[in-house]
């Protein structure tokens, strides 16, 4: 009772004093009779809040685990190798091949990330390493704006100048006749898309790179970039990489942009120019049908299994470098 | 050894160069992204697009507006940004105070939200849809929220907890050496520091709650009215382009086209506003 503490200079008081005061004003407040009570909430809420905490990697489990249940009879009634390798996709005769969707996703995302890692690499590398503070400040809400625009908004863009791009620039040069809805176009739209992703983890991982090799680097006499590139670079190297996984993981699973401009025809796309079905898109389109066609349902759900699977194993590894590159810069 | 200082300057300003040109690409295309969508929304936006719902469906009908994808987005990401909050401020708080900072759980439950934030939200869309057969509900505003909010958890939950790492170890020493317990300590002292960075963490999750597509079309369906109740299936901005972009009828489309605006300006908006709270935070914190 009547705890008190007199600060003579209120500017000059510590984030301890301060933090100190409140809390003697609840123990003021709250009396020592009381300490039951807040020994008993204390312990209530160390349940509460662990609950919460550990219900992510379960949810992380009963995701994948809902997705196999509804996907067990087809995987039961056709062997695994099948339907990856099949090209045969007649729902109404039962026949599932996921060849065409998976060709479709990988041509797609490939193209987006060979385009998107020289810019995202060599812009991140710009911004950490040689761009002024102005444009540091510039850049980075910039980046956050690229990273927060949704999907959707990618996808009109597409549709309104990738897509004429397309079919009146592209396809011509080539020698194509196109309606512009490509597997390019796709992985144009996508690229666009990871730019911000990559550039931002990259920036990010550059940073982490000790200044004293910067400074041993300049001293040999080496130039801003010489240093960069053999000292800097190389120290980050795994990041990089890791940023690089990220982004093909992200444009793997990434849907309404892509489907909006792919041209969704059920093929192996087998030049760019021809229109693909990527596997988010196969679900996006067809789950307004998927219960009306016996095993439809359970086709739809093992596609999203198969994506689940392979953006879980990519972004597992990249953590894994980013962390293990953490642990070494500390 | 004259030529090859040279040689070495030469390739030091075409690399800076060449870097320079990359960071303009990836500006240029924010720059056109943005472009494109207020000219093409521009003209088509007026005070009726904003408040009327479509008039004789949303894919063949002429007139009316969008304001149903307006509302059903606002409620839709309300609501699971509210939901995501309940579950992600007590993550945070459990990573940052209770659990051992050298213990192994803390480490499996960050890599988890990473993981779970690059999972596709079509693979979310699917999970509710498995899960809505599960329980038995319909296409509802209210299984949107549901899937919705867990998509935006580990946004919030990560954000939350970058915030609360940053609020200094000697406050939460001085809490506890005052005898606080970890709770007094954790939502008197710690989340109160963070205060507003939390304000940040839920402008992101709101923001990527309204402009997800995939995850909704499961699960909250669409429709030209404005939701009545939680039960009601309800249009969302993304998908009211989606759909009506694809139409025959230009006065449709130019509905797609005011949509995105809207959608992009909120997104925008959301976006600044976060950052201004991260600005004003520093200032305000000890």
């Amino acid at each position: 009772m009547g705890n008190r503490i007199f600060l003579s200079d209120p500017t000059a008081c510590t984030a301890e004093v301060v933090a100190g005061a409140r809390l003697l004003a609840v123990a003021d407040r709250v009396g020592p009779d009381r300490a039951w009570r807040r020994a008993a909430m204390d312990n209530l809420m160390r349940v509460v809040v662990a609950m919460f905490a550990w219900c992510m990697p379960l949810l992380l489990l009963a995701i994948a685990i809902g997705l196999a249940v509804k996907a067990m009879p087809l995987i039961s009634t056709t062997p695994l190798m099948d339907l990856l390798t099949s090209s045969e996709w007649r729902p109404l005769k039962g026949e599932f091949g996921f060849l065409a969707f998976i060709v479709g996703t990988v041509e797609v995302t490939l193209i987006a990330v060979l385009l998107a890692v020289p810019f995202g690499v060599l812009s991140g590398i710009y911004l950490s390493e040689h761009s002024n503070t102005a444009t540091k400040r510039l850049a980075v809400p910039v980046l956050d704006m690229l990273g927060a625009i949704p999907s959707v908004i990618f996808g009109i863009w597409g549709v309104v100048l990738i897509v004429p791009l397309v079919r009146n620039g592209i396809a011509p040069f080539f020698g194509v006749a196109s309606t512009g809805y490509t597997v390019l176009t796709g992985g144009l739209v996508l690229s666009v898309m990871v730019f911000p992703l990559i550039t931002q983890v990259v920036h990010e991982v550059v940073r982490t790179v000790p200044n004293g090799l910067r400074d041993a680097g300049l001293a040999l006499g080496a130039t801003n970039w010489e240093t960069t590139r053999k000292v800097v670079v190389r120290k980050a190297l795994p990041g990089i990489w890791a940023a690089c996984i990220l982004g093909f993981s992200r444009a793997f699973g990434e849907t309404i942009a892509v489907l909006m401009v792919v041209g969704n025809v059920v093929q192996i796309p087998w030049n760019p120019l021809q229109a693909g079905y990527p596997i988010p898109a196969l679900i996006a389109n067809n789950y307004g049908e998927m219960m009306s066609i016996p095993m439809y349902d359970s086709a739809l759900m093992f596609a999203a299994l198969l994506l689940l699977a392979i953006v879980l194993a990519f972004n597992l590894y990249a953590r894994r470098v980013l962390k293990r590159m953490e642990i070494r810069a500390n | 050894m004259e030529k090859s200082t040279r040689n070495r300057l030469l390739q030091e300003q075409a690399a800076l160069w060449m870097m320079r040109s990359a960071a303009f690409v990836v500006f240029a295309s924010l720059v056109a992204i943005i472009l494109t969508i207020v000219v093409k929304g521009w003209s088509s936006l007026s005070w009726e697009m904003l408040t009327s719902t479509p008039q004789g469906g949303y894919y063949l009908g002429k007139g009316g507006g969008i304001l149903n994808a307006i509302a059903g987005s606002v409620y839709l990401a309300l609501g699971s940004t509210v939901l995501a909050t309940g579950i992600g401020l007590p993550i945070a708080l459990y990573l940052n105070v209770y659990a051992s900072p050298s213990g192994r759980s803390v480490g499996m439950i960050r890599t988890a939200l990473d993981v779970l934030f690059g999972v596709p939200s079509i693979v979310y869309g699917s999970f509710g849809f498995v899960l809505m057969l599960w329980v038995g509900i319909k296409v509802s505003l209210f299984a949107g929220i549901i899937v919705v909010g867990l998509l935006v958890v580990p946004i919030v939950a990560r954000t939350m907890d970058e915030v609360l790492r940053s609020v200094r170890p000697e406050m939460k020493d001085a809490a506890f050496a005052m005898g606080a317990t970890r709770w007094e300590t954790a939502w008197k002292v710690v989340a109160r520091q963070g205060l507003p960075g939390l304000g940040t963490a839920l402008l992101m999750g709101f923001g990527r709650a309204i402009g997800d597509a995939a995850s909704v079309m499961f699960t909250t369906g669409f429709t030209d009215h404005v939701p009545g109740s939680i039960m009601d299936p309800a249009a969302t901005l993304p998908l009211a382009i989606f759909f009506q972009l694809s139409s025959p009828v230009p006065e449709v489309r130019e509905r797609a086209y005011a949509a995105a605006l809207v959608l992009t300006m909120i997104i925008l908006i959301l976006s600044i506003f976060g950052r201004l709270l991260v600005k004003r935070s520093s200032k305000h914190t000890i």
